[in-house]
């Protein structure tokens, strides 16, 4: 079947669920459609591991009745089981209560152009050559280094899908898109020490992919490199942190200028617009409209159009992040954040990697962050870290068991400088990020 | 052997025994030496209070079968969300692709199998009216509020899941299992001046929405969990910073036995060590902890959110001793990793749904209890951290590396707990942190139901536990 067929059958049936809602009592409704077509092949030791067909789907509905609201999803997508989804969330609006905040977004806020952002780059799901491909990145990677000893396996993920949304305004949009990704892990041992490392790419396009082999010897590259880690002394130095975790570090600032952490003053950044919370060099900006981008959208999950913004203006928190609801309890209008962000582009200050380590002189390269340490009512946060000690701008040794700490007020006004080359393969596009000062503990 | 479950998974949608015999005959017609069938139908419902009032309500319905062949070390999968025939011939024929045409297997006729159920079958989201769901979100509120009149954000939650399970396998496993689960989650926030602290507790396990409501200590239960949630809030609200580096650290009772679970669970299940690809492969009968230290994964024990009747795969769950007196006895298993390393499958194959591949996964983790009085332990301590609530973890299976995060600490100075300290990360290296454990607490507690744990992708519930105990060090990772 053309997935222009496809689409407009799932459009079909989101019409025809909000038709039911507004049937059965409801005054408002949205609902939200997904099927996802793919592969998941994985070999280890260069062995087909695991072949896996995988088809996923889901419809979620939510009414509203008056200011009441219910809601209800099924993986299930026979008629029978949409009509009791549908029912089954129209009785919940009975017993949640009236709440002047809830709602669809307004109607004027909904997406009425549909650019096509070029997500859709379909490709025969052929798990013969996908077995291939995930045999090569491993056989890279063990033939890279003696010590490469052992493999947690590579995998290769191929998944076509297609998302659509409708609501009572009478929106009922939706695109195909596809995302493929190889990954490599391996294991390598010295001197009794064993240490695992991995490697991954992701892209809509599957001939965009990194190559098998540079992947295999990514992974195995940066297993070696780990071996022999040792801990370090408890102390106060200067943080980079290696382009492919800093993203986490903007993370942790999306969820503290969420708006529904703000209105459940569970941010240490409320009101805080217009503060000075970075050095005044960086600027973020967000951009929904990138061709083949990973978080690219027109729309947000509530039909509401997005639009290009910046985020943070020579350092300054330019705009908190709403959905409908949490624009509502704020007093405000949403800006297209249902669902998350699209596409941040961070600054940077022309570093490149090594540049940084000059920069930095002695301290600690992160490239893993373990655990879940972060706060971000307080903004206190300390999590496990692995990496290299430097020292004058050279890697000494690997460390690991250490964690690192400090508060995310200072490590955010603290960053000294961002490294020009990107991990582009997330929704928050950044390089390196180097810090003034955290606390190590360590021995 | 449930028969409304053979029904309402089969029957209904025109299959019988002999449909999945030859479906699983059909996958042997292949070069595999094994094959299972599951399936499932799961309803899931959850209700939210906030400011007062109940913000939302949702319900969620899923059914499908998922489809496995195997074939040496290698596995082919595939599912569906449709239950019916045709359905089912689809996924067998994209499973056994993973194997040439021309198998030699038969498979064994499928026999109804008996177990021990190890919790009731009654589905919670009908066994209380929504009417009585919604007055205990609004019961829990009120004593928050009655209790802190100054509590500024009160969140409570309920959620239940009933859960139904048929597995048939070519090596003639028919089972099928009855799974309820629910969860009460109270948080609340305080402010003083620019100062917020948040604190958060929760309950839950394989039974009814009235357990939040029976008798603990004269007075419901739910109230014991809303007092928990402010106490962590007040401790935090006086937190200094936590100090940073090596030092001796007490984890509380119960909870904190999350350590476990990082620290020795994860490395101890049967595909990594298969691989070798674990800190603790090739070490059964060698010591890798302290002795006196005697952990266990225990999936039959009655109601507890971890526990199963029947694994995914429909193995009996078991009490399997994984080390004993700090020696190393036994992995965790489900049947293809028990096969290719020769031992008995331990009832430990899990699955998130029909939709995942099993995998060993741990049920209920635990650590059996010494002879120190608690206070004992603090009172050996100069200088070191008390650390009574967690917020979950990480670990490294290779490494052996670990984090977990503290959601409440102390100080212990002079042998006495003093200034409550905010959470923070605590690292170390399993073998090594298990060898360190130097006293183990009389006051073995299991945690209160709220474990999630993640690997590969796939989310199941577990449970922890442990007595109170001293690691003579531990890296802290605080800022002072």
């Amino acid at each position: 079947m053309q997935i222009e067929q496809q689409l407009s059958e799932i459009q079909n049936v989101v019409d025809d669920v909000l038709k039911l809602a507004l049937k059965n009592g409801a005054t408002q409704a949205e609902a939200s459609m997904s099927k996802v077509e793919g592969i998941a092949v994985s070999s280890r030791m260069q062995e087909v591991e695991n072949v896996e067909f995988t088809n996923d789907g889901g419809l979620g509905i939510s009414v509203y009745v008056g200011k009441r609201k219910g809601s209800a999803s099924t993986a299930d997508l026979s008629k029978e089981a949409l009509t009791r989804a549908v029912e089954k969330a129209v009785d919940i609006a009975k017993y949640t209560s009236e709440d002047p905040c809830t709602g669809l977004a307004d109607a004027e806020l909904m997406a009425t152009e549909f650019p096509d952002l070029d997500l859709y780059h379909p490709q025969e799901l052929d798990t013969e050559k996908a077995i291939a491909t995930t045999i090569e990145a491993e056989s890279a990677a063990l033939g890279y280094d003696p010590r490469i000893t052992n493999s947690d396996g590579a995998s290769y993920n191929a998944n076509l899908g297609m998302r659509v949304y409708g609501n009572t305004h009478g929106i009922n949009a939706g695109y195909p898109s596809s995302r493929y990704s190889l990954s490599c892990m391996v294991i390598g041992s010295q001197d009794g020490d064993m240490q695992r490392d991995y490697a991954y790419t992701v892209d809509r396009q599957a001939p965009l992919l990194q190559s098998a082999v540079s992947i295999g010897q990514e992974a195995a590259k940066a297993t070696v490199e780990r071996l022999g880690a040792r801990k370090i002394n408890t102390a106060q130095v200067p943080i980079l942190l290696h382009k492919d975790i800093a993203s986490s570090l903007f993370g942790h600032y999306v969820g503290a200028i969420s708006g529904g952490s703000l209105y459940r003053r569970s941010s240490f950044l409320l009101d805080s617009l217009g503060k000075q919370i970075f050095p005044e060099w960086l600027n973020i900006e967000e951009r929904p409209f990138i061709k083949s981008g990973l978080a690219s959208s027109s729309f947000d999950n509530e039909g509401v159009a997005c639009k290009d913004m910046t985020i943070v203006d020579g350092g300054k928190l330019s705009t908190y992040l709403y959905t409908t609801y949490s624009a509502r309890k704020l007093n405000t209008q949403t800006n297209g954040h249902a669902g998350g962000i699209h596409n941040w582009l961070v600054g940077d200050t022309g570093h490149s990697d090594s540049d940084l380590l000059k920069e930095m002189g002695t301290g600690l390269y992160v490239t893993e962050l373990m655990g879940q340490g972060v706060n971000t009512v307080t903004g206190d946060y300390s999590r496990g870290a692995a990496g290299f000690w430097v020292e004058n701008g050279v890697i000494q040794y690997p460390v690991h068991e250490v964690t690192i700490a400090g508060c995310l007020q200072d490590m955010f006004a603290g960053i000294v400088a961002i490294g020009k080359d990107k991990d582009l393969r997330g929704s928050v596009h950044t390089g390196s990020i180097l810090i003034n000062q955290m606390k190590i503990a360590g021995s | 052997m449930s028969k409304s479950v053979e029904r309402h998974l089969l029957s209904d949608s025109g299959l019988d025994v002999a449909s999945l015999e030859r479906a699983l005959s059909g996958i042997h017609r292949h070069d595999t030496d094994y094959a299972d069938l599951y399936f499932q139908s799961s309803q899931h419902e959850s209700w939210v209070l906030e400011d007062g009032i109940i913000k939302e309500g949702s319900y969620n319905i899923e059914r499908g079968v998922g489809v496995r062949a195997i074939s040496g070390e290698k596995t082919g999968f595939a599912y569906s969300d449709e239950i019916s025939e045709d359905a089912l011939v689809k996924a067998c024929n994209a499973a056994r692709s993973i194997a040439p045409d021309g198998g030699s297997q038969k498979v064994s006729s499928l026999g109804r199998s008996d177990y021990q159920a190890r919790y009731g079958e009654k589905n919670p989201i009908l066994a209380m009216q929504d009417a009585e769901k919604i007055s205990l979100l609004k019961a829990v509120d009120a004593y928050v509020r009655q209790q802190e009149p100054s509590a500024n954000q009160v969140v409570v939650s309920i959620s239940g899941v009933y859960e139904e399970i048929l597995v048939a396998a070519s090596d003639g496993t028919f089972a099928t299992d009855i799974r309820p689960l629910v969860r009460l989650n109270c948080s609340v926030l305080l402010e003083d001046g620019d100062r917020r602290e948040r604190g958060s507790a929760g309950a839950g396990g394989r039974y009814a929405y009235s357990f939040f409501e029976s008798d603990k200590d004269g007075r419901p239960y739910y109230e014991q969990l809303a007092d928990d949630a402010l106490h962590m809030a007040r401790v935090n609200m006086q937190a200094v910073a936590s100090p940073a580096g090596a030092m001796p650290v007490v984890l509380g009772n119960g909870w904190p036995g999350v350590l476990l679970h990082e620290a020795v669970g994860h490395g101890l299940e049967g595909d990594f060590n298969r691989k070798g690809a674990s800190t603790f492969s090739g070490k059964i009968g060698q010591r890798v902890a302290a002795k006196g230290v005697t952990v266990v994964d225990d999936g039959t024990l009655a109601d507890r959110r971890g526990s199963l009747s029947v694994d995914d795969e429909g193995t009996p769950t078991q009490h399997n001793v994984l080390i004993e007196d700090g020696i190393l006895k036994g992995y965790m298993q489900d049947k293809h990793n028990a096969k290719l390393m020769g031992v008995a499958p331990t009832g430990n194959g899990r699955r998130e749904s029909y939709a995942h591949l099993p995998m060993p996964r741990m049920t209920n983790t635990y650590m059996l209890e010494g002879q120190y009085d608690p206070k004992e332990i603090i009172a050996s301590i100069d200088k070191g951290i008390y650390a009574p609530n967690f917020a979950g973890g990480q670990v490294d299976i290779t490494s052996g590396k670990f984090v977990f995060s503290s959601a409440e600490a102390y100080l212990i100075e002079n042998g006495k707990i003093t200034a409550p300290v905010k959470g923070a990360t605590l690292i170390g290296n399993g073998p090594e942190v298990m060898q360190k454990i130097s006293m183990i607490g009389n006051d073995v507690a299991l945690d209160n139901g709220v474990g999630v744990c993640g690997k590969d992708g796939q989310s199941v519930p577990v449970g922890v536990g442990q007595p109170t105990l001293k690691i003579d060090e531990l890296t802290v990772g605080g800022t002072a």
